[in-house]
């Protein structure tokens, strides 16, 4: 699903802490090799040369077309917060208060599909913009510009409808019929646990070793 | 990393931290250990070891001052210092909450627009010190930092530069072109010390990796101050040679 969100960009940029994100772009990757896409925090072979200013230039100048960013919260108006909740204190912002108004296509990413994550209103605005969608790791988002609302668009294999709406802590639209989010085919799937297991090992190894055994 | 230590050996106090853009493991542990009034940062965070766990601590409990920023609003603070002008703008940032933590930062009309077009200036940071670690220092004082140009834009930007370096080379590197663009020249640096492994249990590139084992090893000791402070006693306190793992 993150490679089909990603389409036919050119340049995907991937930040702190996203081994998922950057999964799905090394698998598009691995399928579309004119894309480019750029890990900011690869340890060998970091794709940038002015360091870690770079990529937030790339970005200003719109040299990046995707990019992903999470949130501790994110609320139905595509807020995301980074920083604190109740007593709670999160790492802090990192680049969200910039690239997301500045990116043109911002998938929001939270794996934990939760009422703790999905919430009515933050409470800090990290960073504000236009996401292209939310994916968690129960359903997936579209945003619709005009009514500043989420539309689910699909619900992965294993979980329903009623589920999303018990376990989202804001309104969002809903067609008739929810389409199931479709799986990874038998290739993409190879890769995954192939070639990109090996690939993200280099930057991620607890990830790897805990999801792909790599 | 030598430095850092060495700062909790001496009972280093009211520090203030600038996280360029982000902080981590030095700054976790000289929080744990009381050094610490004040951090700048767009983050803490110890990668994929998680939370930074006596950061979280320290900032719950308001033991220090936290001034949130944003990773490209400290570079671009730090390229006004280097420039030697007062601030610079900066594009995004407007609807982030940030702002209202930040009565330093402004958000003006762009003088050059026809329209309206609101934008964020922020002022210059000059730091007291630049501190780093480096793979190479020279006989002619240059350090060699590489690809890592916020390193090169600190040092520039700060008042004085301290490094610490793995290995000393012969001659001048500023007279070998492929080793120069890499370089801090010695104009900038007031001091460099050798410290082998000096990065430990962070990496150099090229020189040996990041010590994921370690780094999850801590996370997991720091969750207490109980676990924090045998951290210290064992790794930081005691001068054993604990930076030159077998």
């Amino acid at each position: 699903m993150i490679a089909r969100l990603i389409g036919d960009a050119r340049h995907v940029a991937i930040g702190a802490a996203s081994p998922i994100p950057a999964s799905g772009a090394l698998l598009l990757k691995s399928q579309q090799p004119s894309l480019r896409v750029s890990l900011h925090q690869r340890r060998r072979a970091n794709p940038f040369t002015e360091g870690s200013r770079e990529l937030f230039d790339l970005a200003g100048q719109g040299r990046i077309d995707v990019f992903f960013l999470g949130g501790a919260q994110i609320d139905g108006e595509a807020n995301i917060n980074l920083v604190r909740a109740g007593e709670k204190r999160f790492p802090g912002s990192f680049g969200s208060a910039f690239m997301y108004p500045v990116i043109p296509r911002t998938i929001l990413f939270r794996e934990e599909h939760s009422r703790r994550a999905l919430v009515p209103r933050v409470e800090f605005v990290s960073a504000r913009g236009e996401p292209f969608a939310l994916l968690t790791g129960k359903a997936l988002f579209s945003w619709q510009k005009g009514a500043r609302r989420f539309r689910l668009e699909s619900v992965h294999p294993g979980h329903a409808v009623d589920e999303i709406q018990a376990d989202t802590g804001f309104g969002f639209d809903s067609p008739a019929r929810v389409p199931t989010t479709p799986s990874p085919t038998a290739v993409q799937l190879a890769l995954l646990r192939g070639r990109v297991a090996k690939e993200i090992a280099a930057d991620y190894p607890e990830f790897a070793a805990r999801v792909w055994d790599a | 990393m030598e430095v850092v230590r060495a700062l909790i050996r001496r009972r280093a106090r009211g520090l203030k931290l600038l996280g360029v853009p982000v902080l981590g493991f030095s700054a976790d542990l000289l929080i744990g250990a009381g050094c610490v009034a004040e951090v700048e940062t767009s983050a803490v965070s110890l990668g994929e070891a998680g939370l930074a766990p006596r950061f979280t601590e320290a900032a719950q409990k308001g033991e220090i001052k936290i001034r949130d920023a944003t990773c490209p609003a400290i570079h671009t603070a730090l390229q006004a210092a280097e420039k030697g002008v007062p601030f610079m703008p900066l594009r995004g940032v407007l609807g982030s909450d940030l702002l209202s933590g930040r009565a330093d930062w402004k958000v003006l009309q762009n003088p050059f627009a026809e329209g309206a077009d609101p934008i964020l200036y922020v002022p210059a940071i000059a730091p007291d010190i630049a501190l780093f670690h480096a793979r190479w220092a020279d006989e002619a004082g240059n350090v060699w930092i590489g690809r890592r140009k916020e390193v090169a834009t600190i040092a520039h930007a700060a008042k004085r530069t301290l490094a610490t370096f793995e290995e000393l080379r012969a001659g001048d590197m500023l007279e070998d072109e492929l080793l120069a663009p890499g370089v801090v020249a010695a104009v900038y640096v007031e001091a460099a010390a050798p410290a082998r492994r000096g990065a430990w249990p962070l990496g150099v590139a090229d020189a040996y990796d990041i010590d994921d084992e370690h780094l999850a090893r801590y996370a997991k000791a720091a969750r207490t101050r109980e676990g924090f402070q045998r951290y210290l006693d064992e790794f930081v306190c005691t001068r054993k040679k604990n930076s030159l793992p077998a």
